[in-house]
């Protein structure tokens, strides 16, 4: 919903904010809710709600300003759950207060979200999830266990999916809420990976209570809810082209040009062959973003997602071949817990372990394949057998 | 890299998607798998009634040619998505020839000197009848082509097979495309003064033009003996070369979008006849062992696309980094036609090894563009060069 509020509109507004809200004199808080309450947080947000119904591609305009004019922002990168998920679910989704309640500190940052949706029993299968929610007065009680939740340890609000009646099939009996994380039925414990570190948590939850209008969306209707929350996890926040030779291609390049003493007619072949598909990536993800901006996202995401994962796996073990003896050294086993991956920080044994998670997370390459041969080719789906049997019977 | 890159514009335009409406249609109607399958063993395997069409009626030939010249004054940009429509149904007409290597040679040749360069500019008497041979390719009156081997790549060395003397020509050049049906060459050769660019009008004496039975056979190529063939020169010296390698990068940026195109072709008919191909009571489409395997190709053909766009836009706005977009571009969108095609025919199953249907010439067209203006390995080993990536 695009109203008629044009860039000029928003350079005013901008010098209106930094005129009433100096960014020097305030905290980063106080100057980052005055911009919310301005309606420049995110401007295609309705108005009341940080944003002031104006087209999407006008917001790259406001961050800029802002940032050239010295003011500081939400931080992103620390909330991409709930900037990327749980905002434009709880838009679609929540009542006006839980909208008047949530989004504003979601979007500063006060308030950081994670997502318990993925379960040991519920992988690429999501819809299998078995975690119960058991109606309670007001209330919802639940038990179960999600992994594989980044942030879950710093987080203040969960987006969860949880089974409300296991009598029906799969896809009718599950229902959203928004689970308050500070409470004694949460207990968060980190997930160590092969690389060492702990980027995410596994979240045991043990009678956890969640009051009823912490509910998004009707009961048995947390399938739907949730697949806007998931068609929202590739969207880009903001984002401007990202330069050649960006990503470990980068790193590759460098080695090569730096030290000839590794170079090999074998590894120069697949040098180069890795640089035509870095830059096909990145042009693939360019021409995705441009249309974006104008308002036509195509089908491009799937295929940056795809192209990415091989990408990343092929460049890292190339990395390591090329540095020989080297390689055979790992930078730091200790279980850290970091807010994200230091991906190109680490050293080469660690992006090689690290990007073998880039085909299994947010959709593995083999659920993107089907994703795409069956939303975009319209190929017809394998016969299933589960879509129909209530959820508790079946085989597990 | 330090160097910052200019935004360039990686989308299809309102007018470039008419214009693409225009041209599918017209093939479509004129140029469908079973037409060209027809006319491929014909006496007359080129169709030179669409030809006349897309030239005299629609200007396609002219689109890099400026109006001052009787051209459209479009761009790159815009041959590109013709040359798409042009992969996707493997018309045979003589667009790559005529108005890509040839008229970019040509303009190349009537671009100003540059004041600094020791160069030759395009000899004064001559310079009246390039602009009238230009505007006869714009048009469509005449066709032309570049006399150089279909697999020269952009950064060959100026071809040697070919000596002018006392302004005849003598040698041989081998595989030639759209020779048969073109009515003038230019021909790189070498005189007393070094490597320059002469034209010869069709026919002449002295040429013999062999035509070769070709392995595409939607696009023919000729081998061209000449033996004391007169011949106008047009430039010499570092401006013939600078021609050649224009023309010839022109040449491979637009076979990506060709290739697109093609490929486009593949998987769409892959999509189609798995879908309703029933084999163990259901289609075929949708089993996983099938359908991942056409996700891939569309995955590579969304890549190839952002890819020769990208190639497309910097050859439009002259941009430097063009020629490492070109090398890319032939790298990548190459091999992703032989796979698209590949793929295609394997998914087709038995109907696929049939003459009957149509895939056999993606395939051909295909594999024999991976050849054409520099395989993907000598792109490669261009780009090894252009990005500072050397081998030892």
């Amino acid at each position: 919903m695009s109203g008629t509020v044009t860039a000029d509109d928003l350079r005013s507004r901008v010098a209106d904010l930094l005129a009433a809200h100096n960014p020097a004199e305030i905290t980063r808080w106080e100057f980052l809710r005055a911009r919310f309450d301005a309606g420049l947080a995110w401007v295609h947000y309705p108005v009341g709600l940080g944003g002031l119904d104006a087209p999407r591609a006008l917001q790259q305009a406001v961050d800029e300003e802002l940032a050239g004019a010295g003011a500081p922002d939400n931080n992103p990168r620390l909330n991409v759950i709930g900037l990327g998920m749980a905002g434009p679910t709880i838009l679609r989704f929540g009542t006006p207060v839980q909208q008047q309640r949530l989004l504003r500190p979601l979007w500063t940052g006060e308030e950081i979200w994670c997502q318990l949706f993925s379960e040991p029993g519920a992988g690429s299968d999501l819809a299998a999830l078995s975690t119960r929610a058991v109606r309670d007065g007001d209330c919802w009680v639940v038990d179960g266990q999600k992994v594989w939740t980044s942030l879950a340890h710093r987080a203040r609000w969960a987006l969860l999916v949880a089974r409300t009646d296991p009598n029906v099939p799969k896809h009718d009996g599950l229902t959203y809420f928004v689970l308050d994380m500070e409470q004694p039925g949460v207990e968060v414990r980190p997930l160590r990976q092969i690389t060492g570190e702990a980027e995410f948590n596994e979240v045991f939850l043990t009678g956890a209570r969640i009051p009823d209008r912490a509910r998004l969306g009707e009961v048995g209707e947390g399938w739907r809810v949730a697949l806007t929350t998931l068609m929202n996890e590739r969207v880009a926040i903001g984002g401007a082209a990202a330069p050649r030779e960006s990503g470990v291609i980068g790193l590759v390049a460098h080695t090569w040009r730096e030290r000839p003493e590794l170079r090999s007619p074998g590894l120069h072949d697949r040098l180069l062959r890795l640089w035509v598909a870095a830059e096909g990536a990145r042009l693939t993800a360019e021409r995705s973003r441009q249309q974006l901006s104008v308002g036509n996202p195509g089908p491009e995401g799937s295929a940056s997602k795809l192209a990415f994962a091989t990408l990343n796996q092929t460049a890292s073990g190339l990395e390591m071949e090329l540095l020989g003896e080297e390689a055979l050294r790992y930078d730091d086993w200790t279980t850290r817990r970091p807010v994200e991956a230091d991906f190109l920080g680490r050293g080469p044994g660690y992006r090689y372990l690290r990007a073998k998670g880039n085909s299994i997370e947010g959709g593995t390459s083999e659920v993107l394949r089907n994703i795409i041969a069956e939303r975009i080719l319209r190929l017809p789906t394998e016969p299933r057998t589960d879509k129909d049997l209530p959820w508790k019977e079946l085989p597990r | 890299m330090n160097r910052p890159m200019t935004q360039r514009d990686l989308l299809y335009s309102g007018v470039e998607e008419d214009l693409r409406s225009t041209v599918r249609k017209l093939l479509c109607d004129r140029s469908g798998p079973a037409a060209v399958l027809a006319r491929c063993e014909s006496a007359e395997p080129y169709d030179l009634g669409l030809w006349r069409i897309m030239t005299a009626e629609l200007g396609l030939a002219g689109l890099l040619v400026p109006e001052q010249f009787g051209g459209a004054g479009a761009s790159v940009r815009e041959a590109a998505v013709v040359a798409e429509e042009l992969g996707r149904s493997v018309a045979p007409v003589p667009f790559l020839g005529s108005s890509v290597l040839a008229t970019s040679a040509l303009l190349s040749c009537l671009a100003p000197a540059e004041p600094a360069s020791r160069s030759q500019p395009a000899e004064p008497a001559s310079r009246s009848q390039l602009h009238a041979l230009l505007t006869a390719l714009a048009t469509g009156e005449r066709t032309a082509t570049l006399a150089v081997p279909l697999s020269t790549p952009p950064d060959a060395a100026f071809p040697g097979s070919v000596r002018a003397q006392d302004g005849t020509l003598h040698g041989r050049i081998t595989s030639v495309v759209d020779l048969d049906v073109a009515d003038a060459m230019l021909i790189p050769a070498h005189d007393d003064t070094g490597p320059a660019l002469y034209t010869v009008d069709l026919p002449a004496t002295g040429a013999r033009l062999d035509p070769v039975l070709p392995l595409d056979l939607t696009r023919r190529i000729t081998d061209l003996t000449l033996d004391g063939t007169p011949a106008h020169r047009v430039v010499a010296g570092p401006e013939a070369v600078t021609a050649l390698r224009t023309a010839l990068t022109a040449g491979a940026g637009l076979l990506a979008s060709e290739q697109l195109g093609l490929a486009e072709w593949c998987l769409d008919a892959a999509v189609d006849f798995t879908r309703t191909r029933y084999q163990f009571g259901r289609p075929i489409g949708s089993f996983q062992a099938l359908k991942h395997r056409m996700a891939d190709v569309w995955a590579e053909v969304t890549s190839a696309r952002a890819v020769a766009r990208a190639a497309a836009d910097a050859l439009a706005t002259g941009d430097d980094d063009a020629p490492v977009l070109v090398a890319v571009a032939g790298a990548h969108c190459s091999d992703v036609a032989v796979h698209a095609a590949e793929e295609c025919l394997q998914l087709h199953g038995g109907i696929g090894m049939t003459w009957e249907h149509p895939v056999h010439l993606y395939l051909a067209r295909a594999k024999t563009s991976q050849i054409a203006l520099g395989t993907p390995d000598r792109h490669r080993a261009m780009l090894s060069v252009l990005v500072d990536l050397p081998s030892t």
